[in-house]
């Protein structure tokens, strides 16, 4: 016999898991005092690069990290590794995004607090991480030149989970008939007041007021950590 | 496409409360699924009977609940429900805003048992 079916209330946040996790990753970063920033892009954008240089431009004054997600491979530890700083791919398997105990699992063994800056470079893909907060401090959206100015209103959900909107390739832009202006309209539309950097990892433009962005927020954070000790 | 992944957490998730609840059956799984969630509901709803399958969930059914991506406006002192996920604007005055107050949601509200 059937029974009457009851509606039971249940409101639970079905990545419960992951933000708990994440939380506890802030924490944890917060305590160290190092600075967490992830990167997120669609495949191509310039990520590596990007880091790469950044890695080699903070090493000579920070204590610096990263971690690379990727489906497959290992390539982009080994080219981040000519950095000489410490690098851990993390492998997703068909896995399209990072998740919190990815981050968690790949952090095992290193002592936070010996280093300032940690980055943790997405799999490429503008959806999916956006479901994913991996406690980091500051999250970096990647676009390059050749992907179209209006690539902000086709992924708004990741653009709004970001806090830089980076502008890669820029050496390109007259190449590709690249409009700035129309690119930041459309950055200023679905996330209105974002900051945002244009820079070319491989010419070296905008590299240095990307880095005098980063400066401000690892003092403040050392000193919040140094006065909790 | 992370959407498989989530169904079966969502189906995870529900089996635990539903044995919680002591329920010999579990009918349906009502979601609350905000437009600025980043998860595709037609492809959420394409991977939900996969994720189902050989759980105490076989067969439920998925019942979504849409919720609108909604600001909060300081000129206006008030929410405003956003026209297009596109534009962060009040649609009444115009003034643009990063305060999200409504959209994130992925939620399970309820489950339906006996």
């Amino acid at each position: 016999m059937m029974g009457t079916p009851r509606l039971v209330e249940i409101r639970q946040n079905v990545l419960k898991q992951n933000d708990l996790l994440a939380r506890n990753l802030r924490q944890r970063f917060n305590d160290a005092g190092v600075m967490v920033i992830s990167l997120v892009s669609s495949p191509g954008a310039g990520k590596t690069l990007f880091l790469e240089k950044t890695l080699a431009a903070l090493s000579s004054q920070y204590r610096v990290a990263a971690l690379v997600g990727d489906l497959a491979t290992e390539n982009d530890a080994s080219r981040l590794a000519r950095t000489q700083a410490p690098v851990r791919q993390i492998t997703t398997g068909t896995v399209c995004h990072l998740e919190a105990a990815m981050v968690e699992r790949a952090l095992e063994g290193w002592n936070l607090s010996d280093l300032d800056f940690l980055f943790v470079e997405n799999v490429g893909n503008l959806v999916c991480p956006s479901s994913y907060d991996l406690g980091e401090n500051l999250r970096l959206v990647l676009m390059s030149v050749t992907e179209g100015e209006d690539k902000p209103l086709k992924y708004p959900t990741i653009f709004n989970s970001a806090d830089i909107a980076v502008i890669t390739k820029i050496d390109l832009a007259s190449a590709v008939e690249f409009d700035l202006q129309a690119a930041l309209c459309s950055i200023e539309s679905v996330r209105p007041g974002m900051h945002v950097i244009e820079v070319s990892a491989k010419t070296g433009d905008g590299m240095e007021a990307w880095y005098q962005t980063l400066r401000p927020h690892q003092i403040k954070k050392r000193e919040i950590t140094e006065q909790a000790k | 496409m992370h959407e498989l992944s989530v169904a079966a957490t969502m189906v995870d998730l529900a089996v635990e409360e539903a044995a919680r609840l002591g329920a010999v059956r579990i009918h349906a799984l009502h979601l609350r699924l905000g437009r600025l969630s980043g998860i595709v509901k037609e492809a959420l709803i394409f991977s939900w009977d996969a994720a189902c399958q050989g759980t105490a969930l076989e067969g439920a059914n998925l019942v979504i609940e849409d919720i609108p991506a909604a600001i909060y406006c300081g000129g206006c002192d008030t929410e405003r429900e956003l026209q297009s996920i596109q534009h962060f604007v009040c649609a009444v005055c115009g003034a643009s805003s990063v305060e999200i107050v409504r959209g994130g949601e992925l939620e399970i509200a309820a489950l339906e048992i006996e």
